[in-house]
């Protein structure tokens, strides 16, 4: 994992979204996720690990509070479907875990940057094993672009353009300690 | 991660806790519609067996094919080493094919250590029993049953009853055991406890009944009747009286304690037939485990790019 603050001098970072953002884009995506399918029934939330799983149990406390029930986030790890487990070497696996069965259910991909499309690409082959949704929707905090794959998000938190010499530092409360999105500059990645 | 799992003592704490945890989440895998993982498509895993087995050749034929490998099977009966092939050749041969990982169960100890050094084969090799040596996969679907009944293995008791001469398993499972801190008393009459045993990081003992009060594992082994060409206890009946594992014997367990049994059992010598069905015994769910943790073995050392300086994986933004 890639430390998160540094004492380069030459590095140049800029928090583009602070935590009353977030929050407020989490409450917006859960509002539009609500609104496009009439509710929460048949609705799953998947955390894509490690930030992702994170976001969609805050999108599933948000929901359950509108919606008046309780509704359960689970996570999928794709490391077993990426395309690049040739070029580095092996990885430790992160948890799996379906709540309920997804067949027929609408199945709401969280995660925290879309960039290159490869991550969603490989969740999408990954829950094609696990069973057959009636839909998958992708939701994601933050869009980067530079999209290498015909993928693209129902939900934004925010279009990020960015150039590819920067990197995208998404920071979630539970994992490391506080909420924000930061924009890395050459020479800090 | 290492290139080759040869013996347990290779695998350091984290090696070892990245295989069990990697195994761990491989296990869900058997409950799905569709068992079978892509990750190591287009590989080629070699089965080569020199010995007899049912266990283990199934168990990493299904790890691989799980993985979506090509396998190969390789039994030494019905092949040209019969006719006197040697290790070399044969070694040579596979390497001309392709293969990616070579499983290898060798009747010599030290047969797949000298498959992994001579530099007659580039892909990696798997230990799967050689000789009374070590059969690493095996001490680590262990360790993984005993981990998912009992947790962390830190401080645990485990016995080990039987052949410990011959054994291959409680050897493998020594070593392992106590880098993941485990305790282990071996139990052995005098004549089954292999020379330089004090050497090991283990307790020895020749009474099973002291050994059981605050065990919180018991593995039996297999007394290897085919490995035997002498006498090593007087009769099988009063060896199965003083180190069988009976209803009266596993009473004196504690609650929690599990018993365990490589396979395959000899019914009746060093354990007997209630023993091995009762709730407490944990043999069959030791297969299931078994083909989770081969699976997490062979992808953590196929997947992945073959850069001997290997460095922590970099998380993607």
């Amino acid at each position: 994992m890639s430390s998160h603050t540094s004492d380069s001098p030459r590095a140049t970072t800029r928090t583009v979204l602070d935590e009353g953002d977030i929050s407020r884009a989490l409450t917006r995506i859960t509002h539009e996720i609500l609104e496009r399918n009439r509710g929460s029934a048949g609705v799953l939330l998947l955390g894509i690990p490690t930030r992702g799983v994170h976001l969609a149990r805050r999108l599933a406390a948000r929901m359950s509070e509108v919606e008046g029930t309780t509704i359960t986030a689970g996570s999928l790890d794709v490391t077993m479907y990426r395309d690049d487990l040739r070029l580095r070497p092996a990885r430790a696996l992160e948890h799996t875990d379906i709540p309920v069965d997804i067949d027929d259910r609408v199945v709401v991909l969280v995660d925290d940057v879309l960039f290159s499309g490869r991550t969603i690409r490989a969740a999408l082959d990954a829950l094609g094993d696990i069973g057959r949704p009636r839909a998958v929707q992708l939701a994601v905090l933050v869009d980067r672009g530079h999209r290498a794959l015909p993928i693209r998000a129902d939900f934004v938190g925010k279009n990020l353009p960015t150039s590819l010499v920067e990197n995208v530092k998404v920071s979630v409360a539970e994992v490391d300690g506080a909420d924000d999105v930061r924009i890395v500059g050459e020479g800090d990645a | 991660m290492i290139r080759h799992l040869l013996s347990s003592a290779d695998l350091s704490k984290d090696d070892a806790v990245l295989i069990l945890d990697t195994a761990e989440e491989l296990l869900s895998v058997a409950s799905r519609p569709i068992k079978k993982l892509p990750t190591l498509r287009g590989r080629t895993v070699v089965n080569l067996f020199f010995e007899d087995s049912t266990r283990t050749r199934i168990s990493f034929e299904a790890a691989a094919k799980r993985l979506s490998a090509d396998v190969i099977n390789f039994s030494s009966k019905g092949s040209s080493v019969s006719k006197g092939e040697s290790l070399k050749d044969t070694a040579l041969t596979l390497q001309a094919m392709g293969a990616d990982a070579v499983v290898i169960r060798h009747g010599s100890s030290g047969a797949p250590h000298r498959l992994a050094h001579a530099s007659w084969i580039n892909g990696a090799i798997i230990n799967a029993g050689d000789g009374s040596h070590e059969h690493p996969t095996q001490a680590l679907l262990d360790a993984f049953t005993m981990r998912r009944h009992l947790g962390d293995l830190d401080g645990r008791r485990v016995t080990i009853v039987g052949d410990v001469l011959h054994s291959r398993v409680a050897r493998s499972n020594a070593l392992l055991l106590s880098i993941l801190g485990a305790d282990v008393t071996l139990v052995a009459p005098p004549t089954l406890l292999p020379v330089g045993v004090d050497s090991w990081p283990v307790q020895t003992s020749y009474e099973l009944d002291g050994a059981l009060d605050k065990a919180d594992v018991v593995m039996m082994l297999r007394v290897q009747g085919e490995r035997m060409n002498d006498a090593f206890f007087p009769s099988a009946r009063e060896y199965s009286r003083r180190y069988g594992l009976d209803t009266r014997r596993m009473r004196r367990l504690p609650e929690h304690a599990i018993v365990m049994h490589p396979g395959p059992m000899n019914r009746g010598m060093e354990i007997t037939a209630d023993v091995a069905d009762s709730a407490r015994s944990v043999i069959v769910e030791q297969v299931t485990n078994g083909v989770a943790v081969r699976m997490a073995v062979l992808y953590l050392l196929l997947s992945g790019s073959t850069d001997a300086e290997s460095t922590e994986a970099r998380e993607e933004a």
